[in-house]
């Protein structure tokens, strides 16, 4: 038995275990139980009961696997409480208070022994499948996703979407009752639900990494630790599903675009664009396994879906050495064939802006203009900035200050409007 | 948050035992995301001094093993606890033997 340890340093230790084994521990529970919100109660148990025991016996040699047999053995309880037992519950209660009794406290309790492997990759992946599932409300999605698949806190998960964190704690406690009233099972979509569950999981996913990289409210423009997180779940997805295209696509596209973090802000926190960014500080690293990434989606000769069409064009800015050696014709045609693949305003815009550097900008800014009654795009303000960067390139620069003066007012993060509204005050200046 | 993990020389001769215990520790933190980069080095290399100007070179290998780097894992963690739990796990693994983990300056640093 290990020596009894302070209160502090046990909290500190549920506490990191727990981020590190939330998502093994609550898949496993969930596949017991059949029930996420009753998985996650029990494991909450489980940590009660941790952080109770542990500073009197010490920690535990392997406290993963405390945990979790602790959590299967309260899970035992309330099972038999609900006179729900049948002869495998039985059996799994002997099993666990078995290995229990030897293994817990001793050192041999290795978290091998209580789970099994084969199944737990895919109770992993079950557990992503439910938390993004379609009937859950988007930002309730991406609670439960931070909460159950990232260990996050209430209060970490409000601090990072700057949300009230009475709010977060509703969403998920009203998505837990969602997925139970509705008896969700916790399985593996099959086809032909698949594709479509897929591809709310890589939303999900997706939209943490955007809040991470690009935030839309506060006083920083980037928050890495959910950039961090989104990585995180995206390379894990990859691994439990290595036969997913648009998976190493999206994971190609957050690692190239992560590449970029450190040049993306100058030492004041103000945005830096890619065309002015210092290349040598992007994260080689990072753009080397974004190809791996992108190598990965192309090996599985499947068509192409817009994560790894996003990914190739990132990949194209990744190449070029100096901002004037990018390929933007390429990037062009790459576009055309994401707007053919999953057509959106956003993508026409970027379509216009790779346009307009080889075909000039009066070209890109009549493509622009045919997305101004874009109602989608009512409220982006990367329309007026787009549009007030070709309108002074075109040297039309009282039209050009007056869209980045959009631009900044439409934007509700702080520095980016700062940007916005430097460029708006040099068009009165003059052109260039 | 990045760390170098790294191991020194000088520990017992690995089993097959050992190689296929790590690879499976290697799978499961590729799995949940956390290693970025791993090798291994030959404990033979070229010692560099440089003092004012003139480099010098000496090859190995070393007298102590002990204190020659053999092998290395980038991994990214969010705080230096859950990388020590990591680092632990590892060493769980190996066995006896030395090694050294240091935080990698990032761009959140």
């Amino acid at each position: 038995m290990a020596d009894a340890v302070s209160e502090a340093e046990a909290r500190r230790t549920v506490e990191t275990v727990w981020r590190l084994e939330s998502a093994r521990i609550v898949a496993s529970m969930a596949r017991l139980v059949r029930d996420v919100g009753l998985a996650e109660e029990l494991v909450q148990d489980a940590l009660v009961a941790a952080l109770q025991d542990w500073p009197r016996l010490g920690v535990p040699e392997n406290p993963g696997g405390w945990l979790m047999l602790t959590a299967k053995h309260r899970a035992i309880d309330r099972l038999r409480r609900n006179d729900r037992l049948d002869d495998k519950v039985a059996q799994l209660g002997q099993d666990v208070a078995e290995r229990r009794r030897t293994a817990i406290h001793d050192g041999t309790g290795d978290f091998d022994a209580v789970i099994d492997h084969e199944d737990l990759t895919d109770d992993v992946l079950r557990l992503i499948f439910i938390a993004c599932h379609p009937v859950l409300p988007t930002p309730s999605r991406i609670a439960l996703t931070l909460r159950l698949l990232g260990g996050l806190t209430t209060e970490e998960i409000a601090r990072a979407f700057m949300v009230a964190e009475p709010t977060i704690a509703q969403r998920i406690v009203r998505a837990k009752k969602t997925l139970g009233e509705r008896q969700i099972p916790f399985e593996l979509p099959s086809q032909p639900e698949r594709a479509e569950r897929l591809g709310s999981v890589l939303e999900v996913v997706y939209l943490i990494f955007n809040e991470g990289y690009s935030a839309t409210v506060g006083d920083d423009l980037l928050r890495p630790e959910l950039c961090q997180e989104a990585l995180r779940l995206g390379r894990m997805l990859a691994e439990l599903a290595p036969g997913e295209p648009e998976v190493h696509g999206l994971v190609a596209l957050m690692e190239i675009q992560a590449s970029r973090f450190r040049a993306r802000v100058d030492p004041t926190g103000r945005p830096i664009t890619l065309s002015d960014q210092n290349r040598g500080r992007w994260d080689q690293l990072l753009i080397r396994r974004g190809f791996t990434a992108l190598l990965r989606a192309r090996n599985l000769n499947a068509p192409i879906g817009p994560y790894v069409l996003q990914a190739a064009i990132a990949a194209c800015h990744a190449q070029a050495r100096r901002a004037e050696d990018t390929n933007w014709e390429q990037i062009a045609t790459l576009y055309q064939t994401l707007l053919q693949v999953a057509p959106s305003p956003v993508a026409r815009l970027n379509h216009a802006v790779a346009v307009s550097m080889t075909a000039g900008p009066a070209v890109g800014l009549n493509m622009v203009d045919e997305l101004t009654g874009h109602s989608a795009l009512r409220n982006y303000h990367l329309l007026p900035a787009v549009r007030g960067d070709l309108l002074a390139k075109l040297g039309r620069m009282d039209e050009a200050r007056v869209e980045f003066e959009r631009a900044a007012e439409l934007t509700r993060n702080a520095p980016e409007r700062e940007v916005l509204l430097r460029r708006a005050y040099a068009c009165t200046a003059g052109p260039g | 948050m990045r760390f170098l993990m790294t191991t020194n020389g000088g520990g017992p001769a690995p089993t097959p035992e050992l190689y296929a215990e790590m690879g499976r520790f290697v799978e499961e933190m590729t799995k949940a995301g956390v290693l970025l980069a791993s090798g291994g080095l030959d404990p033979n290399g070229t010692h560099f001094s440089a003092t004012s100007g003139q480099v010098t070179l000496t090859d190995g290998p070393y007298t102590e093993a002990k204190e020659s780097i053999v092998s290395f894992a980038l991994i990214e963690a969010r705080t230096q606890d859950e990388a020590i739990e990591l680092a632990k796990r590892f060493w769980k693994v190996v066995g006896d033997g030395e090694g050294d983990m240091r935080q990698v300056y990032g761009p959140a640093d």
